[in-house]
């Protein structure tokens, strides 16, 4: 019943037993043990699992896990810099209050990565933009927003 | 309180680095060894007699391992009135209502197993709005009350009532009076971390509950109560809180799917989760009351309000939560918003077989200010006046005593009128962009912030227990739900004790560990906790302090005698031994030294050294620490009936302001701009408080413009974010001003006032009343949606 998936999983090689027709976020949480990507609400309208596959932002509760076979999946987990320090991305998240009760926040981020390494500079409303998909009910926006413009530019962003 | 360096400061959320890394733990991502799932099936009718539950074909699927359902298992009743059942027997009242549950291997089996169970029903007629429910000889959603008496009609048996003055004498002396009646949809509080929780036994029959709750210590009690129910009387409950993703009210209850975990797993002898999908939240779980409010209200031919009167009818759905009692609320502003005399207020509260209801942030405020601040500007236009002035006129000042019997201390809330106004402009702009349809609106709000009393105790307490390391762990028994609690609890005690706020660590709230709180809600949180804290600090301080005078010296000498070995060491030219002295001591920024020294390590004992040395005393009868506080509130348990009595400590006060461009060929509201005065006594740390503030405006224009939670005769149509418009990023992108007024509360920690819940308070009114100016339609039903707006325009075009 299980398939071998192998993918290359926050910049190692890994290899999955899965269901054929698992989601990439159940895959990820319950096969692979990395929690940080949440189901907000498994039908692709919150954001909150929201991971890089091949350096796209995709919802993984929407995403076969199948199809990440061969290609590179990085979560949460992965953007840490060097010795679980923070990457500077998630160093403007803490600086600026971009997160709250924290559901969001996994997903916010990993949008706001792929959005900088596309556009190192956007403005306001191209960051506002890219988080259309990316439901939040506690902080209004405004300070994730204001994390994102002061990860922007930063060197080594995100 | 001496000049605090932490607190007032722009700081890191000491939560925050786990958050932006994935590695907080809410429920979602927690299981225990052993670990079964559960999965509840709920009514297919919103009304009707249960003949028959089959549960034999989902107890015969493999991996399920136990079926109950209400006739297998104890009565449990939930809520203050006792009307619900954690699972229900004869009847069902709502199609929510539970009737078996299932706990299996995995959540995929426990709910295909719950669809199994076969369910014969007599369908019943139902009511669904209020006027079906309040009809003569309506049917009844509960044929008796929960002593097993005969009821008569579909009143929830709580009342909520202000008379004061002389209603009749302020409308004959009212030059203007207008009226109209308001009302407010069922909206879904909408965490992003959706429900759920994990029941355990231990063999002795004390449960622990991991729960997604705002009153752990109420919770505690009910389940107590329940344990009872399964014959475990004396037994206790243990109620641990993992990081909530978001609460804004769904934590003020304990709820069924609790309670039936807790069933499953007393059947089983296994620990159980039950965890919602989004769509089980919206279909499953307590939304936000709608409810309908008729106003009028008065004033004389200067301006002055003359009179107010108000009738609520809310419709509770067919089980009574907290959030039934929002008209305690309601009181506050509809009694104190604004001076005025001659008042009468009434509620009624009604049962249907709509899905019942709970609380949410605001809690009957934004329901009952959105009539009151939209009238307001239709008084104002009456009397040929500008809204602010009408306002600035009637406003409420510090000092003052309202009808009510709040005791008004502080109070900003005429600054921050005149502030919005001045952030939009509003002498230049108001009421006169009509040609391209853009207006500007404004409404104002008073809020309680120094508790809100709704129970025998309105307190908190806290234990400070410092480490051999240096750190200061804090059990607090309120939550943090992403409000940023623990960023200030850090900050307060970092201040007020002498320890940098890295030094704090704020553990996980537990019932076992941490001292009683009544709950996090009523914008109580930091007010409570800072306060139980700062007293909690003092002592805490004063008792080292005290110690100081046996342990500083010989710490001095020794690193006095070590530096010594070193060429070139220069004694430190002050006499610290003569200043060895009670009142000389100072302990700040985690370093205890003496007042006046020359900052030089040698002088200087470092906090954790301090604690070791008193610890380890050489000559024995050394001591490690705990200092408890309790922190309850000079405030009053209102008399319900009477609508009297001073619930909180202190009062915030705010006023926001839109600009509007208002489409008329679609009816859409697009918001430009918009200002947000508060009057939040003290800022503790201005990026949480400022996103409290952020945050509240975001669900106040899900609340004015977009959320609506829509039913077809009891049934939710809309259960997911598809169909369930919440503000984006988008919708947020227009800019926002936000004013902290600094009034300084005498009884606030460090001079704050709660936060909390005053950002969602008047969005809707200022929105409803910038669209006024801008096309001249006054919406009194909200959401303002496009299509309301253009039958609105539509009307007026035929008149
Ligand atoms: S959980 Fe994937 S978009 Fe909501
Ligand atoms: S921080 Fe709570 S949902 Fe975004």
């Amino acid at each position: 019943m299980k398939t071998t998936l192998h993918l290359k999983l926050n910049g190692r090689d890994a290899a999955l037993e899965v269901a054929p027709h698992a989601r990439l976020l159940d895959v990820l949480r319950d096969v692979a043990g990395l929690t940080g990507a949440k189901e907000g609400c498994g039908e692709g309208e919150c954001g909150a699992c929201t991971v890089l596959v091949d350096g796209r932002a995709v919802n993984s509760c929407l995403f076969p896990a199948l199809e990440a076979e061969g290609r590179s999946v990085v979560t949460i987990e992965g953007l840490a810099g060097a010795q679980g320090g923070l990457s500077s991305l998630q160093q403007a998240f803490v600086q600026e209050g971009g997160a709250q009760c924290g559901f969001c926040t996994p997903g916010m981020v990993m949008s706001a990565a792929a959005l900088l390494s596309a556009n190192r500079d956007p403005s306001d409303d191209e960051i506002r933009d890219a988080l259309v998909g990316n439901l939040c009910r506690c902080t209004g926006y405004a300070q994730i927003v204001a994390s994102i413009r002061a990860a922007a530019g930063k060197a080594g962003a995100p | 309180m001496s000049n605090p360096h932490f607190v007032g400061v722009e700081t890191a959320r000491p939560d925050a680095a786990d958050k932006v890394s994935g590695r907080t733990q809410y429920i979602h991502d927690l299981a225990v060894p052993g670990m079964l799932w559960g999965a509840i099936r709920f009514s297919d009718h919103a009304h009707a007699r249960i003949k028959h539950v089959d549960t034999s074909a989902a107890e015969k699927l493999p991996g399920v391992e136990a079926v109950i359902t209400g006739y297998n298992t104890p009565e449990v009743r939930i809520g203050f009135v006792r009307d619900n059942f954690a699972l229900k027997r004869d009847k069902v009242r709502q199609f929510r209502d539970e009737i078996a549950a299932v706990a299996a291997r995995d959540p995929e089996t426990a709910r295909a197993a719950a669809a199994l169970v076969r369910v014969e029903y007599e369908p019943l007629p139902g009511v669904f709005s209020l006027q079906e429910a309040l009809a003569p000889g309506a049917v009844l959603v509960h044929e008796t009350d929960a002593k097993g008496r005969p009821r008569k009609d579909n009143l929830v048996p709580v009342r909520f009532a202000h008379h004061s003055g002389d209603l009749e004498a302020g409308k004959r002396a009212s030059k203007h009076i207008v009226e109209g009646e308001y009302r407010v949809p069922l909206i879904q509080q909408s965490c992003m971390g959706t429900a759920g929780c994990i029941a355990s036994f231990d063999t002795r029959g004390n449960l622990t509950l991991i729960a997604k709750t705002q009153i752990p210590f109420l919770a505690q009690k009910d389940f107590n109560r329940a344990l009872g129910a399964l014959g475990l009387e004396g037994r206790n409950t243990r109620v641990v809180v993992p990081a909530l993703g978001g609460g804004f009210g769904t934590g003020l209850d304990t709820h069924a799917y609790e309670y039936i975990a807790m069933l499953l797993a007393w059947r089983t002898g296994r620990p159980v989760k039950i965890l919602y999908n989004r769509e089980e939240e919206f279909a499953y779980l307590s939304p936000r009351q709608s409810a309908t409010a008729r106003i009028r209200q008065g004033c004389d031919a200067n301006g002055k309000l003359t009179f107010r009167e108000i009738e609520v009818t809310q419709d509770n759905g067919a089980y009574t939560s907290w959030g039934a009692t929002f008209p305690s609320v309601m009181l506050v502003p509809a009694t104190s918003l604004y001076r005025v005399q001659n008042i009468s207020f009434e509620s009624k509260i009604v049962y249907t077989n709509n899905t019942y209801c709970q609380a949410m942030r605001g809690y009957g405020n934004p329901e009952i200010t959105w009539p009151i601040e939209s009238s307001m500007d239709e008084l104002a236009e009456l009397a040929g006046l500008d809204p602010v002035e009408m306002r600035l006129l009637n406003s409420n000042q510090p000092g003052e005593t309202t009808p009510m019997g709040l005791k008004i201390t502080t109070c900003g809330l005429q600054e921050c009128l005149e502030r919005t106004a001045a952030g939009l402009n509003w002498k230049e702009n108001r009421g006169k962009r009509r040609n391209v349809k853009r207006g500007f609106g404004l409404a104002g709000l008073i809020n309680v912030a120094g508790g809100g009393k709704i129970y025998r105790s309105d307190g908190s307490g806290i234990i400070l227990k410092p480490d051999d390391y240096g750190n200061v762990n804090v059990s607090y028994g309120g939550v943090e739900m992403g409000q940023g609690l623990h960023s200030v609890l850090a900050l307060t005690i970092a201040d007020t004790l002498g320890v940098r706020p890295e030094q704090v660590i704020v553990n996980q709230t537990d019932t076992s560990t941490c001292p009683w709180d009544v709950g996090t809600h009523a914008s109580r949180g930091a007010f409570m906790a800072c306060n139980a804290a700062v007293m909690a600090a003092r002592k805490l301080k004063a008792r080292l302090l005290e110690w100081a005078e046996e342990i500083f010296p010989v710490e001095v000498e020794e690193a006095l005698a070590k530096a010594r070995k070193h060429p070139g060491f220069k004694e430190p030219d002050f006499d610290w031994r003569g200043n060895c002295r009670p009142g000389c001591f100072e302990l700040s920024d985690g370093i205890l030294t003496i007042k006046g020294a020359p900052a030089v390590p040698e002088l200087q004992v470092d906090f954790a050294r301090l604690l070791r040395a008193i610890h380890f005393r050489r000559q024995g009868g050394g001591t490690t620490f705990a200092e408890e506080a309790f922190y309850e509130p000079p405030t009053e348990l209102p008399d319900w009936e009477k609508g009297i009595g001073n619930m909180s400590a202190t009062y915030a006060f705010g006023a926001q302001g839109v600009e509007v461009e208002v489409d008329e060929d679609t009816g859409e509201v697009k918001i430009l701009r918009l200002v947000a005065a508060h009057d939040v006594g003290r800022v503790l740390n201005p990026q949480t408080l400022k996103g409290q503030i952020y945050g509240g405006l975001a669900q106040g224009i899900g609340y004015a413009l977009y959320e609506e939670v829509l039913t077809d005769k009891g049934r939710i149509l809309n259960p997911g974010f598809t169909d369930y418009k919440l503000p984006t990023a988008v919708e947020m992108g227009f800019p926002i001003d936000v004013q902290l007024v600094q009034t300084n509360d005498p009884e606030g920690p460090f001079g704050a006032k709660g936060v909390g819940e005053p950002g969602l308070v008047p969005t809707a009114p200022a929105i409803a009343n910038a669209v006024y100016d801008a096309v001249g339609v006054r919406i009194r039903e909200l959401p303002i949606t496009p299509e309301k707006v253009l039958k609105a325009l539509q009307e007026k075009r035929r008149r």
